[in-house]
């Protein structure tokens, strides 16, 4: 401010001042970016070297050492992609456990889509007696850890039959999950009750005011929904180790820990296996990067 | 009035309709469970063989004595003490820095939440590599810098906590996400009123951003307590590896007893005081949110 006004004040701007200070403003604005990037690229070579370094000890064939005395963070010595190979079909069925590891998230998807989706529809929208009584317990099953009920949850699966099946990894997802049918709901809170008032006059019925309205209204909230649940399945390790007794049944996540678990760890092999599990869900996030973001940001966490 | 009436009728037959298939998970994978733990608690049983033998409050007074418990219960609180503090403050700065608008802010984003999204046995699996006590790419450094004698890491007791806690820095990309969305929830007309007052850089974070952030804060230092009991994947990853009790988190324990040791009844025990301390930790953060959670006037919602 001062800098602007100056030069104006004095009728004869004396060439010196202004050009100088601008100068130092410039200076100052230049150094204050220079800082905000270097940190943000500090950061991100903090997050990105160990993955490079996972990838670089994933080309290596078994002759040549993961671990060196200076750590290689880029491949540049052995390209040998046979490694991902080895692991998917020959030394680990790990193209195996991922069609395992799909067949659970996909079911998880549909099944949190299509119960939360109604559930969440119900609170946010019909009004009906213990609406807040139900809201409450809502509130208080999402707050509790869901480990604190696995002993019971075990046993009952077992009772019925479904330990070493994928049921009960799958089953529970159907009846809806409180985290997502409050963040439904509040989502639905948001839009318009006019929609409503004016599809009844027009003779729609809940169901269809549902399906036709709110439904295709909520799609960020629902995106931001599958693809938790597709992160949150596809990495799960305690369901799987708990309920599944069959390596051929395992998901990625399991197998993945199984092979730390070795006496003597092909680490080239195993960092291949640890790519080979990151990358699906590292797709999913570039491609809906965006969506995701912007979803959690429109649902937001105030009450 | 009685056509109101059946039209209220007919939306709450709609409403419970539309609520059947959580009710039916309530009940079955909830309420149910519930019960039966408590009951369970008070039993001793392994599943296999004899049927649960009556043991009263039998489970509850071993618990006090068991030395795992308490290690535990050590363990987890020193994870909890290390983390929530840490977490909040770097997540905080993170999203600050990631909210600035300037060229190129989205792919610093995108490569920040990274982390966030990979697994948590995949990041284990990474970091037991990289944090290897001595051919480890992280001691390699350290050995190159100068540092003759560097920490152990997940094998030493004393730096296997921390050494978790660092690891979950790395991923505090998914934290700042939360902050980042609540930060853009803040009207840009407060920083407008803010700035035609005078206020500078600082005020304008001191007396605008942080108060409008709380619920945000509020929200991450709930969860980050809460996730203190839900450690589980690296430590499973490294515990196959022999490092024992310096990483028996609260989860690992219980998951030991109810499911290697086949201890169903104590393991229900567990899980009651882990409910009880949840419920416990999640009400005092309430009582005393009051004091400083603001949230703004907001007609819209009542």
């Amino acid at each position: 401010m001062k800098t602007i006004e100056r030069p104006v004040r004095t009728e004869q701007p004396p060439e010196v001042t202004p050009q100088r200070s601008v100068f130092r403003y410039r200076a100052r604005r230049v150094s204050y970016k220079v800082a905000v990037y270097t940190m943000l690229l500090i950061v991100c070579g903090v997050i990105l070297l160990p993955v490079s370094w996972m990838f670089t000890a994933a080309l290596k064939p078994d002759t040549a050492p993961v671990f060196t005395p200076t750590p290689e963070w880029f491949p540049s010595t052995f390209w040998d992609w046979h490694n991902f190979h080895r692991v998917l079909f020959e030394d680990f069925p790990f193209f195996r456990y991922m069609i395992n590891t799909m067949i659970i998230v996909i079911s998880n998807i549909l099944g949190v889509l299509i119960s939360c989706s109604l559930v969440g529809f119900a609170f946010a929208r019909l009004r009906f007696r213990g609406s807040t009584v139900l809201f409450y317990v809502l509130i208080v099953t999402m707050l509790i850890p869901w480990q604190a009920l696995m002993v019971p949850q075990f046993l009952l699966f077992v009772k019925i039959g479904w330990y070493g099946t994928y049921l009960p990894l799958i089953v529970p997802s159907f009846t809806g999950s409180a985290f997502f049918i409050f963040l439904i709901r509040q989502y639905m809170r948001t839009i318009p009750r006019d929609l409503d008032d004016a599809a009844r006059v027009d003779g729609l019925n809940t169901w269809q005011i549902f399906w036709r309205i709110i439904l295709p209204l909520s799609t960020p909230v629902l995106t931001v929904c599958a693809v938790f649940t597709f992160l949150w399945s596809w990495n799960d390790l305690l369901g799987p180790l708990i309920y599944l007794d069959n390596d051929k049944s395992f998901t990625v996540a399991l197998g993945l820990a199984n092979l730390v678990t070795l006496a003597d760890t092909p680490w080239n092999l195993t960092m291949a296996a640890n790519l080979i599990t990151i990358i699906p869900t590292v797709l999913v996030y570039f491609f809906v990067q965006k969506k995701l973001i912007g979803g959690i940001a429109s649902v937001g966490l105030k009450g | 009035m009685a056509r109101k009436g059946l039209i209220a009728r007919k939306e709450q037959r709609a409403a419970y309709l539309f609520l059947s298939p959580w009710l039916i998970g309530l009940t079955a994978f909830w309420l149910i469970p519930i019960f039966a733990s408590l009951v369970l608690s008070l039993t001793e049983w392994h599943l296999i063989g004899r049927n649960p033998q009556w043991v009263g409050l039998q489970n509850y007074k071993d618990m006090f004595d068991d030395r795992n418990f308490w290690l535990s219960i050590r363990v987890t609180l020193k994870f909890m003490v290390l983390s929530v503090p840490l977490y909040l403050i770097c997540g905080l700065l993170l999203s600050l820095l990631l909210n600035l608008k300037m060229r190129g802010i989205n792919l610093f984003r995108t490569v920040l939440f990274l982390p966030a999204v990979l697994s948590g046995v995949a990041v284990a699996v990474l970091w037991v590599a990289l944090l290897n006590p001595d051919v480890g790419a992280v001691n390699q450094i350290l050995h190159g810098v100068g540092i003759s004698n560097p920490p152990r890491w997940l094998q030493s007791p004393t730096w296997a906590v921390p050494s978790v806690v660092l690891v979950g820095l790395w991923g505090i990309g998914g934290g700042a996400i939360i902050y980042l969305s609540g930060l853009q929830n803040i009207s840009a007309q407060l920083y407008e009123a803010a700035l035609l007052d005078g206020a500078g850089p600082w005020q304008r974070f001191r007396y605008v951003t942080l108060p409008m952030l709380t619920p945000t804060l509020l929200f991450v230092l709930l969860t980050g307590l809460i996730d203190a009991f839900q450690v589980f994947d690296i430590a499973y990853v490294l515990g196959q590896k022999g490092t024992g009790d310096s990483l028996r988190f609260y989860l690992i324990n219980l998951w030991n007893e109810g499911f290697v040791h086949h201890e169903y009844g104590y393991a229900s025990a567990l899980a009651w005081f882990m409910v009880l301390a949840a419920a416990a930790i999640i009400l005092v953060v309430f009582r005393t949110s009051g004091r400083w959670v603001y949230y703004e006037y907001d007609p819209g919602r009542a």
